[in-house]
């Protein structure tokens, strides 16, 4: 009773700022907002218009220092030489064919994940499709070089199974193919969508969680075959998650410089060009406006996305 | 007449629960049938295997005398109000009530003009543009009727309908459904918890426990003449007495533990465990002395002693008349 009492009486000083801040519910969510909003504002949005305020600069030709006047010279020569139009061109139709892909690869799997899994068997999908994260992104490459090359396991097993034909002829396929499989466009492409598709079955799986039950009861209660309920309903529902998903691997495509190093075509990507012009070859300022391309596209798609109704839903 | 639906020994099992066990009834097209029972009882499961969402796994269901135990939904003539309404979030209201006819490939203008007709019908012409999400809760409880019955079933299929909605909502829907009923000639089968509403909407009424229908009645003879003590205790809120026979709590007096025992009446001594007040009525927990718990009510301001506090000595007291004797169990 004594102790009570002395509670009463002189409350714990942590206990008064928390009633402090009970009080304040406001002050609390604006103080801790400051930390993060610090570090984007600062760092995150710093670096974003110092790279965008490089790319209006433009190097000396003969001197190869960077001239700190406003022109719109290094763009005219992104957008001008045939080679550099060629890698915007090529990333493109890459991470535009590798979000298509994913995207159709991840929706039954997020469907299923979702909406019939249940238990241990959904909690098995979930870190299954995890676990390649918590791999070193630089051993998964080297391992799909492997995978990919001319005496590599893939060719090996085609020709076991008397395949061999079939690996040849699409690798003659011109575009996609090359001399093998882990020195071609499609080699890259297979090694693209195995990393990105997590990015793109976590997002779709979590809108499909958020569809209830009874909406797909409803569609096929009015009449609704699976297939009418599945365009109808269910995509509209999940294409938030679709849209967040392929904004991932549409980036992520557009932004890496590993893979199409490592595997692949010898054309260069965006990224390596990145790599490249602020490396090797001095260039800031066209490093800068090839890494402005992925935001203006990234842009162009989000528009679209939105014109063509991908967040109604939410 | 052939019936609407019709229950053949039907079961349905989910694990080792058995949600619906051989449960066999007939409902006449036109008639305003109930499913009343508490969460768990197989009420809903029974609804959804009308509707299609389950199919059984032993029986028979049949829709107007055509067994359609393994036929989808969306190949049956009856269409369902969701409990929680199921409006589709990302279409208009007028899109809401019309998808039935367009994934049936009705014409636009057509499925324009009957999806007015339906929102006219629920007193909501002008919400066709509108988003489920600008809805009240009493406006997306009429968007769901309309779009179900835009479709002219057979039978619609209603899944606690009302349970979201506050009291003198609920009232009024209950009204408006049973004259929608009515005008429409529809079989409505109706699941709900609540007893006063299965009562007071009903032809007939199925009183669901444990995965089996209790009794199948009218309003009137579940009221008055219940055959179980499941039915006079979750049906009338009867007093169950030594197991064979019910005694209604407004039929119960509360008297003085020496009042001496009228011609033609029972007499049971106990102690008051509780009281509480219920503005037109009050209403005594009493515990017997061979250990029954006993509900009487009274008209609030009767001759009853209202200020007796628990732990007085009392006499329970009923007429004869009044025990209405259980005979199925």
């Amino acid at each position: 009773m004594t102790t009570c009492d002395s509670n009463l009486a002189a409350p714990h000083p942590l206990r008064t700022a928390s009633t402090f801040f009970y009080r304040r519910p406001s002050l609390a969510v604006y103080l801790l907002l400051v930390p993060p909003l610090l570090w984007f504002g600062t760092v995150y949005l710093g670096s974003l218009f110092a790279l965008l305020a490089q790319s209006f600069y433009a190097i000396d030709e003969y001197t190869a220092t960077i001239v700190r006047r406003v022109t719109l010279a290094t763009y005219a020569q992104l957008f001008t030489q045939p080679a550099n139009l060629d890698i915007v061109l090529r990333t493109t139709q890459m991470a535009i064919a590798v979000t298509i892909v994913a995207a159709v690869m991840a929706f039954p799997l997020a469907n299923f994940m979702a909406r019939h899994a249940r238990g241990r068997v959904k909690a098995f999908f979930y870190v299954a499709v995890m676990l390649p994260m918590w791999t070193s992104y630089l051993v998964k490459v080297y391992a799909w070089r492997l995978i990919l090359a001319k005496e590599g396991i893939l060719s090996w097993c085609l020709s076991a199974l008397g395949l061999d034909g079939i690996l040849e002829a699409v690798l003659r396929t011109p575009g996609i193919g090359g001399p093998s499989l882990s020195s071609s466009y499609l080699g890259m492409f297979i090694v693209f969508v195995y990393m990105w598709l997590p990015f793109m079955v976590l997002p779709i799986a979590a809108a499909l969680e958020r569809v209830p039950a009874s909406l797909l009861a409803a569609s096929a209660d009015l009449g609704a075959t699976p297939s009418q309920t599945f365009w109808r309903v269910t995509l509209p529902l999940a294409l938030p998650g679709v849209a967040a998903g392929s904004i991932f691997t549409f980036s992520l495509t557009l932004g890496d410089y590993i893979i199409p190093s490592v595997v692949g075509a010898p054309g260069y990507f965006i990224g390596m060009m990145v790599y490249q012009q602020q490396g090797t070859a001095g260039n800031i300022p066209l490093a800068a406006a090839f890494s402005v391309v992925p935001i203006v596209l990234i842009g162009i798609y989000l528009a679209l996305a939105r014109r063509a109704g991908a967040f109604d839903a939410l | 007449m052939t019936a609407a639906i019709e229950f053949r020994d039907v079961r349905r099992v989910f694990g080792a629960i058995v949600a619906v066990n051989r449960v066999s009834f007939a409902i006449e097209p036109g008639e305003f049938f109930s499913m009343l029972g508490p969460s768990g009882s197989g009420k809903t499961t029974c609804l959804r295997l009308i509707a299609g969402f389950e199919l059984p796994d032993g029986g028979e269901v049949r829709l107007d005398g055509i067994d359609v135990s393994a036929t989808p939904p969306y190949d049956r003539n009856v269409n369902t109000v969701f409990q929680d309404y199921a409006l589709f979030p990302h279409m208009s209201v007028l899109d809401n009530v019309t998808y039935g006819l367009r994934v049936r490939r009705v014409p636009a203008a057509e499925c324009r003009r009957q999806g007015e007709e339906m929102l006219a019908l629920v007193k909501l012409e002008d919400t066709g543009a509108r988003r489920p999400a600008q809805l009240s809760g009493g406006q997306k409880q009429r968007v769901a009727l309309a779009r179900a019955l835009v479709n002219r079933p057979k039978v619609l299929l209603l899944d606690e309908p009302l349970g979201a909605l506050d009291l003198k909502l609920r009232e009024e829907m209950q009204l408006e459904l049973r004259s929608l009923q009515r005008r429409l000639g529809i079989t409505f089968v109706y699941v709900t918890h609540d007893q006063g509403e299965a009562l007071s909407m009903s032809d007939r009424v199925a009183v669901f426990n444990s995965g089996r229908i209790e009794q199948l009645d009218s309003p009137q003879s579940l009221y008055n003449r219940p055959r179980t003590a499941f039915v006079a205790r979750f049906v009338g809120g009867a007093n169950v007495i030594d197991g064979h026979y019910a005694v209604r709590a407004e039929h119960i007096a509360v008297a003085d533990a020496g009042a001496p025992v009228p011609a033609g009446a029972m007499r049971v001594a106990g102690t008051i465990l509780d009281t509480q007040y219920h503005g037109a009525v009050r209403r005594w927990q009493v515990r017997t002395d061979d250990d029954q718990l006993i509900t009487a009510t009274r008209p609030e301001g009767d001759a009853a002693p209202a200020g007796r506090e628990p732990g007085t000595r009392v006499a329970l007291i009923w007429a004869r008349a009044s025990q209405i004797p259980l005979t199925a169990d």
